[in-house]
């Protein structure tokens, strides 16, 4: 019921703010639409976290073998708590920014919502590929309409390269589908297939392709600084706090569990890449003087590391309990950092926008001094900071910490030659972040900065919702990895390919 | 509650509090709230830890669990803190020396306004906390995070006048620095959670059985390379000189209370380990002695009061380390307390030096302030008789020891020390004549300002030269005082005591007379060619090598920043736009571009599309002909 809700809300929302009305009427349906998604979830987390709550299932499609089934698990909880944290935030952080057409604008962000939600949620293929899309073609328009000067051509880049990925989705799902016995769509049915290695090792490019550009990976990533660059910043938060962990769990639901021989053997090429992409994204971070760009990178590389982590976690346990351990280790930081890495760059972004609407400018070199003249936005930009460079007791640090400990225990001989390249990051990481603060708040001010920046309350009430959340989390990372526990105890086992090598 | 062992909770818990009241209610207390706050919570965290120091059991340790931080099936990471003889010295050191500093700050950042004022001292009370969650941190991993947080609190505190760039980019060379060997340190707690599942610091002893000889040998080389990051020691100490941008106090904090001691503190606390890896022991060994006399070689040019200070924090690290690597833990600790003592009444001292010369601090612009400060010039000149190792100072015998240590290994190391020894003496000796003796410099707007400093600043100057004097006697070696040693034995249940020290008493006291007869030759010499200082000194190449510290700095711009900072230019404005996305631009253009081709076909003429329909049965015919066939 409440998996259902959390579809119906947003959608129904969007519906009614999209009705023409009052000027200043649209953010206010947003905002109870997202205050009640989000009481929804924490409702769903705390009274009602049986499973019978967070399942339900209808006929849908039923000619094609697909059911509109949606199953909460403790991933899809966590991200559908993320989702409705940063549809609020993005709520929060626009209330003052006076929209043009802010009911198109707002109607679209709760639609790209219920696609979101329906994405974590969905238990069933053809339904997720729909909610996949549903997500997308709303994020084109706000791009489009409401984006920068290169918008149009941003947009374009953005649309074919996620439509490129979407296709290739389509063209697997449908040839899995063909495979199974009778003809579903079902997630346990494409788990259940027994699909032969010779079919896994092209089969995984299909998938891995569709998800690679949505996180994304190098060197499939040249659509993201572009696009977060022009979007509108609220936009830009869905898509990068949210949108893009819409590709990690895409892989974890339906790429390791499914195509666990083809990821096996390709582990080795995908952690390079992601490795790579870490290292790449991370030095153009240093030499960016556009800080929605440099956040883009930033954000690349966190998500180089996810991605690292979760591929070396493939492999073969011979029934170890050890091994299966150490996976359930990096599985769990995986998870911990889908929903802190979520909140951290929700929290960046918040002040990105601000510093550009406040200076009609994002050019670091064009900032400075900003610590004397708005010293509570200072403390507000050092806190999300520290937590992007996973400083312990934010909540990045036990995320990153238990992922780089998946990297030690990949089934590769590489595996040190990984480790320690990708925890160049973390140097690298302090590099771009402490030069990013340098230039923004320290040194003298200038014309533009002279006079500071003051925040309403709306925008001190959604940081300290994220700062307080990094804080909670960092010191007690615990409340997050005893929720997903059991969840993910269970998916270390179901990924392990002994029983194929059995045969 | 207030009885031990739970009292050790308000140890951390109070520095805490002080940084959340100071830095909250920054805007609205008075210097006077801020200042008593700030140094409230640190006198009550000294009380509970000499609380806890007393009450302490003789033998194993005691353990706080607080909460689970990390915990998954097997690997449980507890929020815990550890009391034993080792946690509960250092907490002593950390409480009780960063009490002075916090009631020396009260007055020497008496010009801030109340809200930088409040600021300083929350970073300063958080400063406190980090270090104290590192020493009682019952595991690798909550010493990992006051480890960083020392890193961030050092960022913070180096920065702390944030409008000069100079200040911010030490800040940040700092941090930067401090996390390559944070990283190393990392690897090495994956490296132990991977072979024994544990980090648990009692757990090492069982652990040390699963470990094979190379793991142990890389564990403690990656732990080691973590604590030069820290420890200011070769290849990563060129942060600490630079970090002097901070105010002085803060110095006194990072060379005496915290941070720099971390690295000896988690290599004593990992001894069982490295006793079992005599290769890494001989690696410290060899880079403790280079840190010090490379550091030892600087100090002599510098001229500025604070840097000189700073590479003689360097080149005593690398003593403690050269004691380390000779296996002697226990004289490390004890060089540790004793340079506490002694470096952080030197850098007060000097702070009281810049505080009267109006923020000056070229040594060549002083001379003659023994007569205006004569509290600063007494407790000074104790400060560096106690560096420099003269009986019975205290840095005597946590130097000797040392030596001791280092003869017991190698002559080798014992003469390079003992050189390095002498360089010490001199590199004081000689910036304490420069700036008390002779007659004064300096402008006369600055002479008309000259005035001894407050109680508040004085009072912990007294305090601390009392114990640089006296500080080094718990360490009387065997040899003057049956039953001396006792720090080494207090210290036995974390580190064990090695028996046979296989070196003669005449030898002994051979050694110790030799080295005080030479240091006090030194002092001499230093006295005959500086106590009327008046023109530059020669500028020989080699003292233009060392006056520009060896060009490390500049090494490491040519050699690593600068090739990064190029190839991330490179990246960001050639290979991305033109490589990465020039492909997939590419890809598009090329579609567009046969789509454009095959648009021709439709021309809309019925004469084409009946040509291409007979082209089309024809081959679709042979195919079928062929294909039969």
């Amino acid at each position: 019921m409440i998996a259902l809700l959390l579809f119906l809300v947003p959608l129904i929302g969007g519906l009614l703010t999209f009705l023409p009305n009052k000027s200043g009427m649209a953010r206010s349906l947003a905002l109870g639409s997202a205050l009640l998604s989000l009481a929804g979830v924490i409702a769903g987390l705390t009274l009602f976290k049986q499973p019978l709550y967070w399942e339900f299932d209808a006929e849908w499609l039923q000619t094609l073998g697909s059911r509109f089934s949606l199953k909460g698990d403790a991933m899809g909880m966590l991200m559908s708590l993320l989702t409705s944290i940063g549809v609020l935030l993005a709520v929060l952080g626009s209330w003052n920014n006076d929209v043009q057409g802010s009911n198109r604008f707002y109607g679209l962000l709760l639609w790209m919502q219920a696609g979101m939600m329906v994405v974590f949620l969905a238990s069933d293929a053809l339904l997720f590929y729909f909610g996949w899309e549903l997500a997308l073609i709303p994020a084109y328009f706000l791009c489009s309409i409401w984006g920068g000067e290169k918008r149009i051509a941003v947009t374009f880049k953005f649309f074919i390269y996620t439509f490129v990925g979407s296709v290739l989705m389509l063209i697997g799902l449908i040839y899995l589908q063909s495979l199974t016995p009778n003809h579903s769509f079902q997630m346990q049915a494409f788990r259940n297939l027994e699909i032969p290695e010779s079919k896994q090792v092209w089969l995984f490019w299909l998938f891995f392709l569709a998800f690679a550009i949505k996180v994304p990976v190098f060197p499939f990533h040249t659509w993201q600084p572009d696009t977060y660059e022009q979007s509108p910043t609220t936009v830009t938060m869905l898509l990068s706090g949210v949108m893009v962990k819409m590709g990690l769990v895409a892989m974890i639901r339906w790429m390791l569990p499914i195509l666990g021989i083809g990821v096996f053997i390709w582990s080795d090429v995908v952690i390079c890449l992601s490795v790579i992409g870490i290292l790449y994204a991370s030095l153009i971070a240093i030499r960016q003087d556009d800080l929605k760009r440099l956040i883009a990178y930033s954000s690349i590389a966190h998500m180089g590391l996810t991605v690292a982590a979760l591929f070396s976690l493939s492999g073969f346990s011979n029934n170890s309990n050890v091994v299966l351990q150490y996976h359930q280790v990096g599985f769990q930081g995986i998870l911990l950092q889908l929903f802190s890495h979520g909140i951290n760059i929700l929290g960046m972004w918040l002040l990105a926008d601000r510093i550009e609407r406040r200076f009609g400018t994002r050019k670091l070199s064009e900032l400075g001094g900003l610590a004397r003249t708005a010293p509570t936005f200072t403390i507000f930009f050092l806190l999300i900071a520290f937590a992007n460079i996973a400083l312990p007791l934010t909540n990045a640090f036990p995320g990153e910490f238990l992922q780089f400990n998946a990297l030690f225990h990949a089934q590769s001989p590489y595996r040190f030659v990984f480790l320690v390249l990708a925890g160049l990051g973390v140097i690298l990481s302090a590099i771009y972040t402490l030069n990013m603060v340098r230039r923004i708040f320290f040194g003298e001010t200038n014309q533009a900065t002279e006079n500071g920046l003051r925040l309403s309350t709306a925008e001190c009430l959604a940081l300290s919702l994220v700062v307080g959340l990094i804080l909670v989390f960092g010191v007690y990372p615990q409340a997050v990895l005893d929720f997903t526990n059991d969840f993910s105890r269970e998916y270390v086992k179901a990924i392990d390919i002994t029983r194929f090598l059995a045969k | 509650m207030f009885s031990f062992p739970n009292i050790a909770y308000f140890i951390p818990l109070l520095p805490l509090l002080g940084f959340l009241v100071n830095g909250l209610g920054r805007k609205h207390l008075s210097k006077g709230a801020i200042a008593w706050i700030g140094s409230g919570v640190l006198a009550l965290a000294f009380a509970a830890s000499l609380v806890v120091f007393l009450n302490l059991p003789s033998g194993g340790p005691t353990l706080l669990n607080a909460f689970d931080f990390i915990r998954i099936g097997e690997l449980r990471i507890p929020f815990a803190f550890q009391l034993d003889a080792l946690s509960s010295l250092f907490l002593l050191i950390i409480t009780g020396i960063g009490f002075l500093i916090h009631v020396y700050s009260s007055a020497y950042m008496h010009e801030e306004s109340a809200e930088h004022y409040g600021r300083y001292f929350a970073y300063l009370n958080l400063f406190i906390f980090s270090m104290l969650l590192l020493v009682m941190g019952a595991n690798y991993v909550i010493m990992f995070i006051g480890w960083e947080g020392v890193g961030l609190c050092s960022y913070l505190l180096i920065g702390y006048w944030f409008r000069k760039p100079a200040y911010t980019q030490a800040a940040n060379k700092a941090f930067v620095m401090n996390r390559v060997g944070d990283l190393a340190f990392l690897i090495a707690i994956f490296w132990l959670i991977a072979r024994t599942g544990s980090v648990n610091f009692v757990d090492l002893p069982a652990a040390l059985s699963s470990l094979s000889s190379s793991d142990i040998t890389w564990i403690t080389m990656l732990l080691f390379v973590g604590a030069t990051g820290k420890s200011a020691q070769i290849p990563l100490y060129t942060w600490l000189p630079d970090a002097m941008a901070g105010p002085t106090p803060v110095s006194a904090l990072i060379h005496a209370a915290t941070m720099v001691t971390a690295g000896i503190y988690m290599i004593a606390r990992s001894n069982l380990l490295y006793t079992a890896a005599p290769l890494t022991l001989n690696v410290i060994a060899v880079i403790g002695i280079a840190t010090a006399l490379l550091a030892a070689s600087i100090a002599i040019r510098q001229n500025d009061i604070k840097k000189v200070l700073a590479y003689s924090t360097v080149s005593q690290l690398g003593f403690m380390f050269l004691a380390i690597g000779a296996g002697a833990y226990g004289a490390a600790v004890f060089h540790v307390m004793t340079h506490a003592f002694f470096k952080a009444l030197l850098f007060l001292g000097s702070g009281s030096v810049i505080h009267a010369m109006s923020g000056e601090q070229d040594i060549r612009r002083m001379g003659g302030l023994k007569k205006v400060l004569p509290i600063t010039y007494f407790t000074f000149l104790i400060g560096c008789i106690a560096i420099a190792g003269i009986p019975p100072f205290s840095g005597f015998f946590s130097k000797d020891a040392i030596l001791l240590s280092a003869f017991l290994k190698s002559p080798i190391l014992y003469g390079v020390a003992l050189f390095t020894a002498l360089l010490t003496a001199f590199y004081m000796f000689r910036m304490f004549f420069l700036t008390f003796g002779g007659t004064f410099r300096g402008t006369d707007e600055q002479k008309h300002h000259l005035h001894e400093s407050p109680l508040a600043m004085t009072l912990p100057l007294m305090v601390l030269a009392v114990l640089s004097v006296i500080g080094g006697w718990v360490g009387i070696p065997e040899l003057f005082l049956h039953g001396g040693e006792r720090l080494i034995e207090f210290l036995s249940p974390v580190i064990p005591v090695v028996e046979g020290h296989a070196i003669s008493h005449s030898t002994e006291y051979l050694l110790m007379g030799l080295s005080t007869g030479l240091v006090l030759s030194v002092i001499f010499f230093a006295w005959t060619r500086y106590r009327q200082y008046r023109s530059e000194e020669s500028s020989a190449p080699f003292a233009r090598l060392l006056e520009n510290k060896w060009y490390v700095d500049e090494l490491y711009q040519t050699a690593i920043v600068q090739p990064l900072h190029r190839f991330g230019g490179w990246l960001r404005s050639f290979f991305e736009p033109k490589i990465v996305d020039g492909l997939i631009q590419g890809v598009g253009r090329s579609i567009r571009y046969i789509s454009q081709q095959i648009r021709l076909l439709q021309s809309g003429q019925t004469g084409n599309y009946a040509l291409w329909m007979v082209i089309s049965i024809v081959v679709i015919l042979s195919i079928q002909f062929f294909v039969r066939k």
